[in-house]
């Protein structure tokens, strides 16, 4: 488990990042920030970059802040930045609680909320989180810059729209109207392991009745994604127990689970008719 | 018998870990010499196959690899022995320390890389070519069998054990319960992986292998005949060991190939083991399968057990042989009277990682088993779990209770016990009674609630004899030198208590020696609950000779009877008058000087050799309950409560004896519900990083309510002590198993371990639950 040899790059400037990334990107160059997936995947040596470019001295990246109804998440915002308190709103209650269900506290403080877009792990909660919002991601390269939306990000298990010249530098998600209710919850063996699966879902309550709710499914399939069909099945519908539970069965169906030789389809099936309830649950509580 | 100090039965803090919690510890990675070689293995990626070529060209061309051997370049070294001698019938089953035609599992290693730095040894090791034949792969032990080599079954053995006439007992029986049951493939999987250092010192003539474990001084003479050399000539050499749980220590191709190539090279060679390689190259255990079946009266009586199961031994038999079969066999009764038993393993090569040893080994297995199935015997008569235990249990008045079984080479007699007794207090802490029907009330609002309990009797304190010696320097220092091995669990505190103890001193101010075969030469190390029982009356007999010379001395020279001495903080008193004249050790020691003119013709040095035999082990016993709730929709498990009961004979130090209790019982939770080495249909390794390999982290564990009793002393050694070490672990799997199923409310139904959410699940959907 040693890493193979590679070149190190720590550029100063995002331009200077960029040029670099667009000469080793063909012979699979690597930008690496938080590194909590990459280095142990590079001391199995199921990757072997030959460059790695460390974007970690370059200033600008670590902005959070808002602006015009979104939230800008940096390149280098680690996920534990997304504490309690540190954003106002729902959006920030709903940040906060999925970040605890990210790993442990010292993969929070070095892991960032764009490297794990631009990793794309099924079982990624900032995936299912960006997916939810429907977010969009800022790629940069030496051609410019380019908004990506998340809904056309994903593309299969870690293969996304991003370009191999391409530095995701930035996420933006729109914050939630005030009152949206939000819940997540996940299935994992252990405390900190990956999911198996997540629901998320936000919702508003007006004159007893569910207003814009959105549904989202992650770890389960091969990337997250809303569910439609179970948003237009809750729209207008009481929030009750009976609702939450037509909704987990109606997401169960229409799932294209993951299935390996570990976990069953079916399992995860169960899971996200399980959660579903517990999602809404949260929210409404 | 001893003073003022009482150091024995204090919950003292260990002596061992100031430099551990200070970042001043040594493990074996942390050891390096001048001009080392790295070693990096070259493993197989297939499971079976025929070897047709192996090609070292390009990795021997890459500069800093000094050398690449595969099993031609060591061909006068023999497959690897068995740790208590030749056993004809599996010779030809042994793993060759680099594979030789044929691979058999995923990880055998095939080739070796000596290099300038371990990573240029890991890219060597990539450009390694191995051509293959692939042949077909058994996965499972009751699976048909296959050939291991022409007219070589992949079934090496058949071990059997038993007594009474079953034949008859089944015929007369009242009812017949019948079981199949299996436990999962899982292992000790210390946080520190293996390591090892081969060093040979030119000058000297000696070969040194760094990073031992568990058993120094066996490993030694094993290793001598490998290299045709002199126990005098070899020496290993322990330093820290972040946990050996029965798979650590052993006699591993990695810990020959190191002795080998320093003798060759004349250069240090080291090799520390990465968490893939452990995971697929450390000695797996567990897996078995039993068809166990019970005779028994109208009222619950055992009349007879008949088991027949299959023993998952991986692709080679390792350095234990048959030991975790036939303790399988021996061990599987338990507290319980039975009056006929046959037990039959299959003894199966399967093409996964080797099996052998891991902590409670024979037992977490047939406790889990055996439990399994006093629990359905309860079932089908209608009674109780707790009456149909409690009328089987062999009782106080009949100890020691021998039967014609055997474990460890050692016929099975227990020494003492009072097993109901101590199932009445664990029943007491639960508040039994009131829990079930606190219970029935959970269940009533949709709960799926249950409680599950599981005795055992554990085995520890193998003999036959184990030696110590303990000396005083000129300043008063003490020295206790034991062949014993410290794998973290608090050894050097032990015996400095015990010695502490005898000698009426301060524990703290003894220093420890163990895993150093330069120093004693003789050694039990550190395995099978053994270094208290035998190694702490080792140094009790020890440290009394020395009192007793030291009084001697003390009384010539301050003229008084050495009746009426006593030691005090390591002077020497009068008992009837502590504030008046003493003599320190310190000064007793110099006065023994080979030199000194004061020595009054006794032997030179204040030191002495102590022995301690026993003819049998020891047993000691406990009993474990667990409640648990089940989360209907994902199939997972929560302990809610947990007890375990556990009779020490007599607990040296209570602190220590806790936390190998609580240590035990979260490996015991792993085997559980966490952990478990898969392999899909080809034998390709599934388990083989810690997000796939799952051992309970701190969030996972309850609370465990620990009852250390000492009702029943041992019989069989002066200071009454029974082993600890394995004790949490052995009935985890058990009592769980136990308490999912009364959750349920289904019998029957919990038949394997671990119970995985995803198959929990399966369960409640087959049960409409």
């Amino acid at each position: 488990m040693k890493a193979s040899a590679f070149i190190y790059h720590r550029p100063e400037t995002i331009d200077e990042a960029v040029r670099l990334l667009g000469e080793v990107a063909p012979d699979d160059g690597r930008v690496i920030a938080g590194g909590q997936s990459l280095v142990p995947i590079m001391a199995f040596r199921m990757a072997r970059p030959p460059h790695l470019i460390d974007i970690n001295r370059i200033a600008g990246l670590d902005r959070l802040d808002t602006q015009d109804g979104w939230l800008r998440i940096g390149a280098r915002v680690r996920h534990a930045a997304f504490h309690e308190g540190a954003i106002a709103g729902p959006t920030g209650a709903l940040l906060a609680h999925v970040m605890r269900h990210i790993a442990h506290h010292p993969i929070r403080t070095r892991g960032t909320f764009c490297g794990s877009l631009a990793h794309a792990d099924p079982a990624s909660e900032w995936c299912a989180t960006a997916a939810a919002l429907d977010g969009v991601l800022v790629a940069q390269s030496t051609q410019g810059t380019r908004e990506i939306a998340v809904r056309d990000y994903f593309e299969a298990v870690m293969t996304t729209a991003l370009r191999p010249d391409e530095i995701l530098v930035e996420a933006r998600l729109p914050l939630l109207p005030a009152g949206t209710l939000t819940g997540f919850c996940e299935f994992s063996r252990r405390s900190g392991d990956f999911a198996i699966a997540m629901v998320l879902v936000t919702l508003r309550i007006e004159e007893g009745r569910i207003v814009a709710p959105r549904f989202t499914i992650g770890g389960a399939e091969a990337f997250p994604r809303r569910l439609a069909e179970v948003e237009a099945l809750l729209t207008g519908a009481a929030p009750d127990m009976a609702t939450w539970r037509v909704a987990g069965d109606l997401a169960a169906s229409l799932l294209d689970p993951l299935e390996d030789s570990i976990t069953s389809g079916e399992y995860r099936r169960d899971l996200v008719r399980a959660l579903a309830p517990r999602a809404f649950q949260q929210a409404c509580a | 018998m001893t003073s003022t100090k009482g150091a024995i039965g204090q919950p003292l803090t260990r002596i061992e870990d100031p430099p551990l919690v200070t970042g001043r510890g040594r493990f074996v990675a942390d050891i390096n010499f001048p001009h080392q070689l790295h070693m990096r293995i070259v493993r197989s990626a297939h499971a079976h196959a025929r070897i047709l070529s192996i090609s070292t060209q390009a990795a021997l061309a890459l500069p800093g690899v000094y050398a690449v051997w595969t099993a031609a370049d060591i061909a006068e070294i023999g497959p690897i022995d068995f740790r208590e001698g030749k056993i004809e019938k599996l010779e030809p089953y042994r793993q060759p320390v680099l594979a030789i035609d044929m691979l058999r599992y995923v990880g055998e290693p095939v080739a070796a890389i000596f290099a300038s730095d371990a990573y240029i040894a890991e890219d060597a090791a990539d450009l390694v070519e191995v051509h293959v034949e692939s042949l077909p792969v058994i996965i499972a032990a009751d699976a048909p069998t296959g050939e291991f080599a022409p007219g070589l079954s992949t079934e090496a053995a058949i071990v059997a054990q038993g007594f009474g006439d079953v034949a008859e007992a089944f015929a007369n029986a009242h009812a017949i319960v019948e079981l199949d049951l299996s436990v999962g493939r899982h292992s000790g999987v210390p946080l520190e992986t293996r390591g090892a250092i081969g060093r040979y010192d030119t000058a000297r003539d000696v070969l040194e292998l760094h990073g031992a474990a568990k058993v120094p001084h066996k490993n030694r003479e094993s290793l001598a005949r490998v290299f045709g050399r002199g126990t005098t000539g070899l020496h290993l050499f322990e330093a820290h060991v972040g946990g050996g749980f029965g798979i650590r220590g052993e006699i591993y191709p990695e810990d020959i190939l190191v002795l080998a190539a320093a003798l060759r090279f004349e250069r240090a060679v080291k090799w520390i083991e990465d968490r893939r390689e452990h995971l697929i190259a450390a000695n797996h255990s567990r897996q078995q399968r039993h068809k166990i079946r019970a005779a028994v009266d109208e009222k619950g009586t055992l009349l007879a057990i008949e088991n027949e199961f299959w023993h998952d031994q991986g692709a080679y038999p390792r350095t234990h042989a048959l030991r975790v079969a036939e303790t399988t066999c021996g061990i599987l009764p338990g507290p319980y009277h039975l009056g006929a038993y046959k037990a039959t393993g299959h003894y199966r090569l399967t093409n996964k990682t080797p099996a052998a040893t891991y902590r409670a080994p024979g037992r977490y297995e047939t406790n889990f088993v055996r439990e399994r199935l006093l629990d359905a015997i309860a079932v089908r008569l209608g009674i109780s779990r707790i009456d149909v235990r409690r009328q089987n249990l062999i009782r106080k008045e009949e100890m020691p209770y021998a039967r014609p079984l055997c474990v460890l080479e050692d016929d099975v007699s227990y020494d003492s016990g009072d097993y109901a007794g101590l199932l009445d207090k664990s029943l007491a802490a639960i508040g039994w009674d009131e829990l079930q029907d606190e219970l029935t009330a959970r269940r009533a609002k949709g709960e799926l609630v249950g409680v599950g309990l599981a005795l055992f009797v554990e085995k520890s304190g193998l003999g036959p004899s184990d030696g110590a010696h303990v000396r005083v320097d000129t300043t008063g220092a003490i020295e206790v030198i034991t062949g014993g091995a410290s794998v973290g669990q608090g050894f050097e505190t032990v015996m400095a208590q015990v010695c502490a103890e005898a000698l009426g001193t301060d524990y703290k101010r003894i220093r420890v020696i163990h895993g150093r075969t330069d120093r004693i030469e003789y050694g039990i190390g550190a395995h099978a609950s053994r270094a208290t029982v035998m190694t702490a009356n080792a140094v009790h007999a020890a440290a009394l000779l020395v009192r007793e010379k030291a009084l001697t001395l003390a009384g010539e020279l301050m003229q008084c009877e050495p009746a009426l001495l006593d030691i005090v903080e390591g002077n020497v008193v009068r008992r009837d008058n502590g504030a008046g004249p003493s003599i320190s050790l310190g000064q007793i020691a110099h006065h023994l000087r080979p030199a000194s003119p004061t020595r009054r013709g006794h032997a030179p040095g204040l030191a002495s050799d102590g022995w301690f035999e026993t003819a049998h082990q020891t047993y000691p016993y406990g009993n474990q309950i667990a409640q648990v709730s089940l989360d209907r929709e994902t199939g997972a498990v929560k302990i809610e409560r947990y007890v375990i009961a556990y009779d020490i004979g007599r607990a040296i130090n209570p602190l220590l004896v806790r936390g190998q209790i609580l240590g035990g019982f979260v490996q015991g939770l792993g085997g559980a519900l966490y952990e478990e080495f898969l392999y899909d249909a080809n034998g390709e390794p599934l388990s083989v990083t810690f997000a796939d390999y799952l051992i309970p982290t701190l969030a996972e564990v309850p609370d465990v309510h620990v009852i250390i009793a000492e009702d029943a002393p041992s019989t069989r050694n002066p200071l009454g002590i029974k082993g600890a070490g394995e004790s949490g672990i052995a009935a985890v799997g058990a009592a769980i198993a136990s308490a999912i199923e009364d959750a349920l409310g289904v019998p029957g139904v919990i038949t394997s371990i671990p119970v995985t959410p995803q198959r929990l699940k399966r369960i409640l959907k087959d049960n409409r639950l």
